[in-house]
């Protein structure tokens, strides 16, 4: 199982956990698995999510590992300019 | 109105070409010449990036009627190598990284080129003043006018 | 992929001042920039923008212009179909308007002709009928609930019940207990900001060449950070597969985000199809003040508490942004940096998007990010001056560091931003006296950087030269980089490398230049296409040698035996392999395709002296120092020029740029010489400190550059305004009267 981490507007989404665990190996899994148990939380994912692993970001890389004892955050997807 | 018959010298060569009246001299020498180093940045007069040499003064190409190129002397950043040698301020500008996307790099070496012609020894301030009206985005200025002031010492030198 | 291990630190050519690749071109006027491509037939392509702000179409009548002579073609947006994905629908409809017209300045329909003054003519033939509809442009007034409705049911699903009709997002980011941490502190400021949205100010306009041919394939050529997904997005609204369209980059003549999406392409390919002609369209610097994409303008209030020694216990933000008339998530962006320099138990930015009849925003330089660190910065500096504590010693007491939890997240890994502090410190522009009606101001500054999208393909020639191929703009000198990178892997002289930028017809997809990323992604997938590209060098050699190929290695810049027991044999060098590269097995090259993650955040901080005249409210900075951590500079005179480049754009920023709309909805001031941008005689030299604090995400420890130094002048300007005049400023930008106006209240 892996924590991941929520951001604030999310919680509510998620019947209000800021840190909700799923079983998943690596990005793509954790992020079906999430839907999968919060389907509200579709819409944010379907427009876009990276993930924090262990302080480094990944935006859309669905077989970076995930390991249980990594931290895991949730972010929006990054853009700049 | 009909179109206007120019004769004129383009960095000391003869040149002649047809323009509308209405046509500034960037037009012409954008799509008439053949000299795409002057950049329509705005159209207006604001920014310089037109900016040649008539009859000895700087000028903003875009404010300049095609027409009034007539028995002048245009002198634009096309003509500031010679043959295989870079200008001073050409070779200095790369040397010191004073450009990073360069639009307004053809502008500025033609009005600094202008500045060390009259005015050797300038001091940073009058490198300002003198750009004043060459708008750069990229660079913030502070290498444009150390260059300026490395190719001025190496003119100054020679 | 992390690289702390074997991160390398022995460099040859990595942070040399090599020149650039590109520099003679541009300083001989030989660079060919957007405007600057021509071809045989090719027609004017001119654009009839709305004058409203706010309007239904109610009917658009092009037959006379179609009709006059000259005019190859007109179209609108029912010549295009309508996208089915949310986004490229809204690029779409702000390319062309479909419906109602949005903003003073939005496209509605666009005409091909032989010349300018036909094309001119035919745009005064085109009827349009509008009906005006009531418009809003600021802010707060869009936020409210009797707001003009700009579009219809656009809000996200993040959007609290009994927002606005206008409001199409909203975030929260933080941790901790607030009303805990607030008890905890001595002193508490709260204090609402103002900035207003501010141009890119690229001083080449956008300018595109389109050319369909009758086959349906395209080529596009066009001035972009992104001809990739200039692609995409053209073939997209187009209905065309991707691979029938070629899109040329030009040399950019400026971007700064501003150019990572399209404006008058698909209208030029459209008008290209129609006419069965080449089109050229040429953005006026008018239409680029009016419709391009201009930075969110935004309204803020911020909260921040701290002890009587100068430590933060709580801190809290709300960030109103508006991204003109479509959604966009830059506020995200703003809300989850706004904290970011600070190891805090207890914050919480919220963050909301509302729509106004303004142009559609567009990437700047660290979008979102400036304004809401403006805001906090200038708590901060206030609390400061009220608890009489130096404000670098607050911000190095606050500092977040490796292992702080960050206020949007994620644990730090190493970062810079301790050594920048403790750089500014220790530097003399700190100590150094001020005199009257003079102030000194400091901000912090941050962005995340990121990966992307890459390929690049490494070909070694047999006359043993390399030519490396990539497929990004080059805005900050990229290509000497990159450059540089394969040298220094290879093992050979920074000459004998020539790295182009390629169209989309060649290599995988790249993503845009931005995100501070070439010099980072492209950079390591250039490392790693060298690595390849040597691996094949060694196999070739051990086959000369009669060995295992892992028993070659190489070494500056030739394959040697290992050691000794793989034998005894003189190296080769890789000009020597490269001549044989032939009879060998053919010609020799690497490539490397990546999605590259692992992009380290860049921190820095900024000084900045400033004195203010009384009698005119009129702003001249003295002396301005940037510090900022680049991980490892690979060429040191363009991480400098990112530094000074931005710093200058953000000087503007806080002092002179802004969108000027009345009250009818019209931008007020769209040109250079209303939109006062700095020129070199507001200016002092910007000098420049670079800390390398190496990016364990990448090969040689870089981190991107480019888009931290906007961040911290506004807060470094406005507490060196208020320190010199003696009255807090809240509102961006510190022009002239609005600063007189505080002097004179004040007394």
């Amino acid at each position: 199982m892996v924590a991941v981490k929520l951001w604030g507007s999310l919680r509510d989404l998620a019947e209000g956990h800021d840190v909700v665990e799923v079983e998943a190996r690596n990005f793509k899994e954790l992020l079906d698995a999430l839907v999968a148990k919060y389907p509200a939380l579709k819409p944010q994912i379907d427009r876009g999510v990276s993930l924090a692993v262990d302080g480094l970001v990944y935006r859309n890389s669905w077989f970076t590992e995930v390991k249980p004892d990594s931290e895991v955050v949730l972010m929006p997807y990054m853009k700049g300019g | 109105m009909k179109n206007i018959h120019v004769s004129t010298t383009l960095n000391g060569d003869e040149a002649e070409f047809v323009c509308a009246p209405e046509e500034t001299l960037l037009d012409a020498l954008r799509n008439r010449l053949g000299l795409s180093g002057a950049k329509e940045g705005c159209g207006t007069g604001d920014c310089g990036a037109c900016t040649v040499e008539m009859d000895g003064r700087l000028v903003c190409a875009c404010l300049v009627l095609g027409a009034e190129a007539q028995d002048a002397q245009i002198k634009t950043v096309e003509g500031m190598a010679i043959g295989e040698a870079l200008h001073p301020l050409q070779q200095a500008f790369i040397d010191h990284a004073a450009l990073q996307c360069g639009i307004c790099t053809p502008g500025i070496l033609v009005a600094a080129k202008n500045l060390l012609e009259r005015n050797p020894d300038p001091t940073d301030t009058e490198i300002r003043y003198w750009l004043a009206g060459n708008l750069c985005r990229c660079t913030g200025y502070d290498k444009i006018i150390k260059a300026v002031q490395i190719a001025a010492a190496d003119m100054r030198g020679a | 992929m992390n690289f702390q291990s074997n991160t390398k630190t022995d460099f040859k050519v990595i942070g040399t001042r090599v020149p650039r690749p590109d520099g003679v071109d541009k300083v001989t006027g030989r660079a060919l920039y957007g405007a600057d491509y021509n071809v045989p037939g090719m027609q004017v392509g001119l654009i009839l923008r709305s004058p409203h702000a706010h309007a239904t179409i109610d009917s658009i009548d092009v037959s006379a212009a179609a009709a006059l002579p000259g005019v190859k073609a007109v179209i609108t947006s029912a010549d295009l179909g309508i996208p089915e994905d949310e986004g490229l629908r809204d690029v779409q409809d702000n390319c062309l308007a479909r419906g109602k017209v949005l903003y003073d300045g939005h496209a509605i329909a666009a005409v091909a002709a032989k010349d300018v003054a036909t094309a001119k003519a035919a745009l005064k033939l085109i009827k349009v009928e509008y009906t005006l509809l009531p418009h809003v442009t600021d802010v707060d007034e869009a936020m409210k609930l009797d707001a003009p409705v700009v579009q219809e049911a656009r809000a996200d699903e993040s959007v609290p019940a009994g927002s606005g009709p206008n409001v199409t997002h909203f975030c929260e980011f933080g941790h901790g207990d607030l009303d805990a941490g607030f008890a905890l502190a001595e002193t508490i400021v709260e204090r609402s900001f103002t900035t207003a949205a501010t141009h890119q100010g690229y001083i080449e306009p956008h300018a595109c060449l389109a050319s369909y041919g009758n086959d349906g394939k395209a080529d596009l050529w066009c001035t972009t950070q992104g001809q990739y997904f200039v692609r995409d997005l053209c073939s997209g609204i187009l209905g065309i597969e991707g691979s029938q369209l070629r899109v040329t980059a030009s040399e950019i003549g400026g971007g700064f985000g501003g150019k990572t999406t399209v404006f008058i392409e698909p209208v030029a390919l459209a008008l290209s199809r129609k006419a069965g002609r080449p089109v050229k369209i040429v953005m006026s610097r008018v239409d680029v003040f009016r419709a391009t994409g201009p930075t969110v303008s935004s309204s803020m209030d911020v909260r921040i508490g701290m002890t009587k020694d100068g430590r933060i216990t709580a801190a809290e933000a709300k960030l109103r942004y508006q991204g003109g008339a479509f959604p966009c998530g830059t506020v995200d962006m703003g809300a989850q940096a706004a904290f970011a320099a600070y190891d805090l138990q207890a914050v919480r930015t919220q963050g909301w998007n509302t729509l106004t009849n303004r142009p559609k925003e567009a990437a700047y330089r660290a979008p979102g990010a400036p304004m809401a660190i403006y805001a906090v910065e200038s708590v901060v500096d206030e609390l400061c001056q009220k608890l009489s504590l130096d404000p670098l010693d607050v911000r190095i007491l606050n500092a977040a560091d490796a292992g702080t939890k960050s206020s949007y997240g994620p644990t730090f890994d190493q970062i810079g931003l301790r050594a920048t502090l403790d750089a500014a410190k220790a530097h003399a522009h700190y100590q150094a006296p001020l005199g009257e009606n003079q102030g000194r101001g400091l901000s912090c500054g941050f962005w995340f950087n990121f990966g992307g999208n890459t390929s690049v393909s490494l070909a070694i020639n047999a006359d043993g030269t390399v030519g490396v191929t990539e497929g990004n703009p080059d805005i900050g000198g990229s290509r000497a980089s990159i450059s540089m990178m394969a040298a220094e892997e290879l093992g050979i002289p920074y000459e004998k490398v020539r790295t182009i930028i390629t169209d989309t017809s060649s290599l995988g997809q790249n993503d845009v230049t931005d995100g501070s990323r070439v010099t980072f992604a492209v950079g390591l997938a250039t490392i790693k296409a060298a690595r390849a590209a040597i691996q094949e060098m060694c196999g070739r050699v051990a086959k000369i040698w009669g060995i295992d190929a892992d028993a070659v290695v190489w070494e500056d810049g030739c394959a040697k035996p290992s050691g000794p027991n793989a034998g005894d044999f003189e190296p080769m060098t890789l000009a020597e392999i490269a001549a044989i590269s032939s009879e060998t097995g053919g010609p020799i090259a690497g490539h490397h395709e990546v999605n590259a993650e692992g992009a380290g955040v860049s921190f820095g901080v900024h000084l900045a002296d400033v004195e203010v005249d009384p009698e005119t409210g009129s702003t001249r900075v003295l002396r301005y120092t940037v510090f900022q951590d680049a991980g490892k500079a690979v060429h040191p005179d363009y991480v400098e020029g990112q530094m000074q480049g931005g710093a200058v754009q953000g000087i503007g920023w806080a002092l002179n740029e802004e969108y000027i709309y009345g009250e009818d909805g019209r931008l007020q001031n769209a040109g250079f010489l209303d939109y006062r941008i700095p020129v070199a005689s507001d200016l002092p030299n910007i000098d420049t400190v670079i800390l390398e604090i190496p990016n364990p995400g990448h090969p040689y420890g870089v981190r991107g550059v480019g888009e931290t130094p906007i961040v911290p002048p506004l807060a470094a300007l406005s507490n060196a305004v208020s320190r010199a005049i003696g009255v807090r400023l809240n509102a961006l930008p510190m022009s002239p009267p609005k600063i007189l106006k505080a002097v004179m209240s004040k007394d």
